[in-house]
């Protein structure tokens, strides 16, 4: 898809009629060219309608309230690429992050600290992975349950307070958060690098290939004599080590880690980006562009909603409506039924 | 040393293991295990954990959750996920005092309308997960995100009016507060419930559809079931469950807080899934689902009153989460086999040494060639005929393993036609003179062919015994019949533990599994009249009416049995020293019996009936086409007499014609034979028998 997208700029020329033209290019209705129109539709009519929308301030704002979940978003698509879900995200988010500043301010040292935190969401992963790899429990109910024990754990005494500040001693490494680089805020261009990390792992190394033919088809996978299962513990690791960034990233940002971040409607929004850009829940399937449209789009919808003044309540609703609109698109353009429906697939 | 064995194998019983892990409910007694362990580990460490006072309030509690555990559950069993239930908790809660508190409605009128609404939140995700095939998962988590921001919006309205009105409606409060028989009411209302959902899942059509469509949803589609109805259906009952718990809560607790239900879909998963409810579907009960409630409720209750922090009681229930799962997943995975190694329970058993078959022996049973110029009917268009019966008008029936049975028409019955189609194998066969043909068929019962060809049932179900765990009580290999003069049938049932095409593994064990049983024309009534015998294959009525003649196959001998008259009930062997595996019997023209032998006893097959051990051992490590088997391939025609003399022996040495017998029917001077691994009816000429003599019998008013 990724390789669409560039093929299908090169023709079109510069602007958003060619973004348009390319999209349109091959004639299909995948969701991806879906949603992209969807995007482009409402950012033209928001920025016609919505006085304020369209100006470099509220377009830089939208970019740094969404990098985060856009980078969650990056590592939640390696794991439902290869046909699962890690819900555990955001625990793996909250708790490693906040034991490095816990670590920092006691005075480990930046390099210790960082690495103390990296162990934890790394064992995080591959607990997860195991888990689903080898005990073939549901990645569904693995993640679910490692989600909350490590919630859990946060909670008995690793931390003083439930609030963690971010302490001076980690101010060598706020930048990932914080300030702006030609205006471009860091935590925006985090999200872009990780984007094109992720999307150069999945698409141009050995690796991201067989995270792809994890996803597409598990039996002809192993069958090929690619070790399946190290891979999808591997798949769950990259998760958790991207939950990690995303929650030093989001520490810096607003120089304190809330523990209490670990509730469930976050780790839906990170789904929704994923799906709604068209990564399919059935593997196999998207990359990183997915994220990127899927994020833009939910930014987008999001900060027209605040800009007009509508309560959270709404905008959650507004959100899971759009989510919900997503997933129909997505078994319309994926169908099942009883015959290729897989058994207990839910 | 051996007589211990021989004790050892008589008392110790081995077979009860395998066939209680086979019991599907002994997956029940796994979470059952687990809430006695928490109540066992909690009653230790508090005191006071199961008290008067505290039980009430629990049982409130626990009836609650169960209503929405039941609910989840019915979903998982169809296959699907619940994530709603939390906000639908919360909606239907705040409309139920919304109802109530501010609109001042009774208690029948709320309670109905919070049911409707219940039901009709429960169809949005049913129409969008059964209907139009969306992911239950992300369904349901959406619905969750847009209910619940539903729920904070009105309750944003209309919280402070639910605060701030008390209403005076008794029958309300008497939901909420409430006892009957000193017993909550919420309890009676839950265990009617439950009641009645279990009847519903194991004894109703819509129950079974219900389970179908989990266990196999594409089998269950292509049976013609309504799928997405059934689907769909599930999530309304999901949400009418929810509603019935926050009902009960609402007119319990009367708080419209913002919190209700957050994270309930979390508790009632959980609470499923270590009752031993699986994800994916077609596995799951309703004793499953009260005994995972009631794990969940005494877990989290005992771990609040041991003052154990948030953080870590959420780690236990994510640990007991995780161990749940995983005991489900490996359990569903290698039961089977844990089945296969434990079921096989062989016994002890030392034949006595068997008659000679040697040529010169001058033993009866010396082999020889009589059978070499056999006729040979039917050849290579027939399978499997077990047993042949001929009626008066002198056509040749027999059974095959396409499950009709074959008509050959007299006189050279080179003609054939499909008699009747029956489904099940045809084993042994009988004609009446009326013309109705009885037939023991193999995992169906006793059936008759009337002259019409209808197929009819005799009976399929015999008295089922005290204290057997299997359920013996269905017939799962009858294999011969023969009609006593006041037309009662007796029919031998070859084994109770194992299916027809398991008759090797059967011949491993030589326990007794078999058994005689008898129907009654008369008063429609079956029992079984003698039990533990050794795969029992053959019977026939001996001379005086009073009495029947029957081969067991593993043991190698022929008994006699006494139901009527002075010697009723006694059972006296006959032959016990064959030297080979005795089939049916039948009677021959000159008031003797035939016997078919099906295969002849090895050394090797009869050392390892003395080695028990060695069997289990081989049953265990060893695929079960590499087990030891009895010779099934040679055989012979004996005629005896009702002493237990060997009279006459007929072998086909060559094994060109008709090597394979399991039974033979005398005909005006002929002999017809068949045999279950055969292509074909044998038929040989008689010198000496009467050439009018016919093996039809009286049948009774059956």
């Amino acid at each position: 898809m990724e390789q669409n997208t560039e093929k299908d700029g090169g023709h079109g020329g510069a602007g958003p009629m060619a973004m348009l033209s390319g999209v349109l290019g091959k004639g299909g209705f995948d969701q991806l060219r879906i949603v992209t129109l969807l995007f482009l539709a409402i950012f033209i009519l928001y920025s016609v309608v919505l006085p304020g929308f369209f100006s470099v301030g509220n377009l830089l704002t939208l970019m740094r309230t969404v990098s985060v979940l856009g980078i969650l978003g990056l590592g939640m698509a390696i794991v439902v690429i290869g046909r699962g879900i890690d819900l555990s995200m955001i625990a793996t988010l909250a708790v490693p992050s906040a034991l490095v500043l816990t670590l920092a301010a006691k005075g480990f040292g930046v390099v210790p600290a960082v690495g103390i935190g990296l162990m934890l969401a790394i064992s995080i992963g591959v607990l997860n992975g195991i888990l689903v790899a080898y005990a073939e429990i549901p990645s569904l109910f693995t993640t679910l349950a490692v989600g909350i024990g490590v919630a859990g754990i946060g909670q008995i005494g690793l931390f003083d307070y439930e609030i963690v500040s971010w302490p001076p001693a980690l101010d060598g490494i706020a930048w990932i958060g914080r300030g702006s680089f030609y205006g471009v805020p860091y935590s925006v261009l985090a999200f872009g690098v990780a984007a094109i990390v992720i999307g150069i792992f999945l698409r141009r190394t050995r690796y991201g290939m067989f995270v792809y033919a994890s996803g597409d088809n598990p039996g002809a996978t192993r069958l090929t004599g690619i070790p399946l299962r190290p891979v999808l513990v591997m798949q769950y690791v990259i998760s958790s080590c991207v939950a990690f960034f995303a929650g030093m990233v989001l520490a810096a940002s607003s120089a304190s880690m809330d523990t209490r971040i670990f509730n469930l409607t976050w780790i839906y929004d990170v789904i929704l980006v994923v799906v709604l850009g068209g990564i399919g829940l059935s593997g196999g399937r998207g990359g990183v562009a997915n994220v990127i449209i899927g994020t833009l789009l939910i930014g987008t919808i999001m900060n027209g909603l605040t800009i007009m003044n509508v309560s959270f309540e709404m905008q959650n609703l507004v959100r899971g409506l759009v989510l919900l609109v997503a997933v129909l698109a997505d078994s319309i353009i994926n169908p099942r039924n009883e015959e290729t429906a897989q058994q207990g697939d839910i | 040393m051996n007589t211990l064995v021989k004790l050892r194998y008589r008392f110790w019983p081995d077979k009860i293991f395998g066939e209680l892990l086979q019991k599907p409910w002994m997956e029940t007694a796994v979470p059952l295990l687990v809430l006695l362990l928490v109540i066992a580990f909690f009653s230790a460490r508090i005191d006071n954990f199961i008290s008067i006072t505290n039980l009430n309030d629990t049982l409130r509690q626990a009836c609650e959750l169960g209503f929405v555990v039941l609910g989840m559950s019915i979903v998982l069993i169809v296959g699907g996920i619940d994530l709603s239930v939390g906000s639908i908790y919360a909606l239907c809660n705040l409309l139920a005092l919304y109802c109530v508190n501010v609109l001042g409605l009774g208690m029948i009128s709320a309670v109905a309308i919070t049911l409707v609404a219940g039901a009709a939140l429960g169809a949005v995700n049913g129409i969008l997960v059964g209907y139009l095939r969306m992911r239950a998962f992300l369904t349901t988590m959406v619905t969750l995100i847009v209910y619940k921001a539903a729920h904070d919006m009105l309750n944003a309205e209309v919280g402070v009016a639910i605060s701030s009105n008390f209403p005076d409606a008794p029958a309300w409060d008497y939901l909420g507060f409430g006892t009957f028989l000193s017993l909550p009411v919420v309890l009676w209302v839950f265990a009617v419930v439950a009641v009645a959902g279990h009847v519903f899942l194991t004894r109703l059509r819509a129950g079974w559809h219900v389970m179908a469509i989990g266990g196999n949803r594409r089998s269950a589609y292509n049976t013609g079931l309504p799928v997405k109805r059934v689907v769909a259906l599930s999530y309304v009952a999901s949400g009418v469950f929810t509603a019935t718990a926050a009902i009960f809560f609402a007119s319990r607790l009367a708080s419209p807080g913002a919190d209700t239900g957050k994270g309930l879909e979390i508790v009632v998963l959980t609470a499923a899934i270590l009752g031993g409810i699986r994800l994916g579907g077609g596995k799951g009960s309703v004793m499953k689902a009260v005994l995972g409630t009631l794990i969940i409720l005494l877990l989290t209750n005992g771990m609040l009153r041991m003052a154990m922090s948030a953080g870590m009681s959420r780690v236990i229930l994510a640990t007991i989460l995780l161990l749940a799962a995983l005991l489900d997943i490996r359990w569903f995975k290698n039961r089977h086999k844990a089945v296969q190694e434990l079921y096989v329970s062989p016994g002890y058993m030392e034949l006595p040494p068997p008659q000679s078959t040697a040529p010169e022996s001058g033993s009866p049973f010396a082999l020889n060639d009589k059978l070499r110029h056999v006729d040979t009917i039917g050849l290579g268009e027939i399978e499997s005929p077990e047993d042949v019966a001929l009626d008066a008008d002198d056509n040749l029936y027999c059974g095959n393993r396409h499950g009709d049975i074959v008509r050959f028409f007299a006189p050279d019955y080179t003609r054939q036609e499909v008699y009747a189609h029956i489904g099940g194998q045809p084993l042994g066969i009988v004609m009446t003179k009326q013309g109705t043909l009885f037939v023991c068929v193999g995992g169906m019962g006793l059936y008759k062919v009337n002259p019409d060809r209808s197929v009819e049932k005799v009976t399929d179900e015999t008295n089922r015994s005290l204290l057997s765990i299997i359920d013996d009580s269905r017939l799962r290999l009858a294999d011969d019949l023969d009609i006593a003069p006041d037309g009662r049938i007796f029919f031998s049932e070859a084994t109770v533990r194992y299916e027809m095409h398991e008759w090797p593994t059967d011949s491993l064990e030589a326990r007794g599994n078999g058994r005689i049983i008898c129907y009654d024309p008369r008063n429609g009534k079956t029992h079984t009249c003698l039990r533990n015998l050794i795969f029992p294959n053959g019977i026939v009525m001996a001379s005086d009416g009073q009495s029947i003649l029957f081969a067991e196959s593993w043991a190698c001998r022929i008994s006699r049995y006494w139901f009527d008259g002075p010697k009723a009930g006694t059972v006296e062997p006959v032959i016990e020293n064959l030297p080979g595996y005795p089939d049916n019997l039948n009677r021959a023209s000159d008031g003797n019996y035939w016997l078919a032998i099906m295969g002849v006893r090895n050394p090797i097959f009869d050392l390892a009936m003395r080695k028990p051990g060695f069997r289990r051992r081989m049953s265990k490590k060893l695929p079960g086409d590499e087990w030891l088997a009895p010779n099934l391939n040679t055989g012979c025609i004996a005629k005896i007499s009702e002493s237990g003399e060997v009279l006459d022996v007929m072998w086909d040495l060559g094994g060109e014609n008709h090597p394979m017998i399991t039974s033979m029917r005398e005909h005006k001077g002929q002999l017809f034979i068949g045999g279950i691994h055969n292509n074909r009816i044998g038929r040989l000429k008689l010198d000496d028998a009467d050439p009018e003599f016919v093996d039809l019998k009286e049948a009774g008013n059956a």
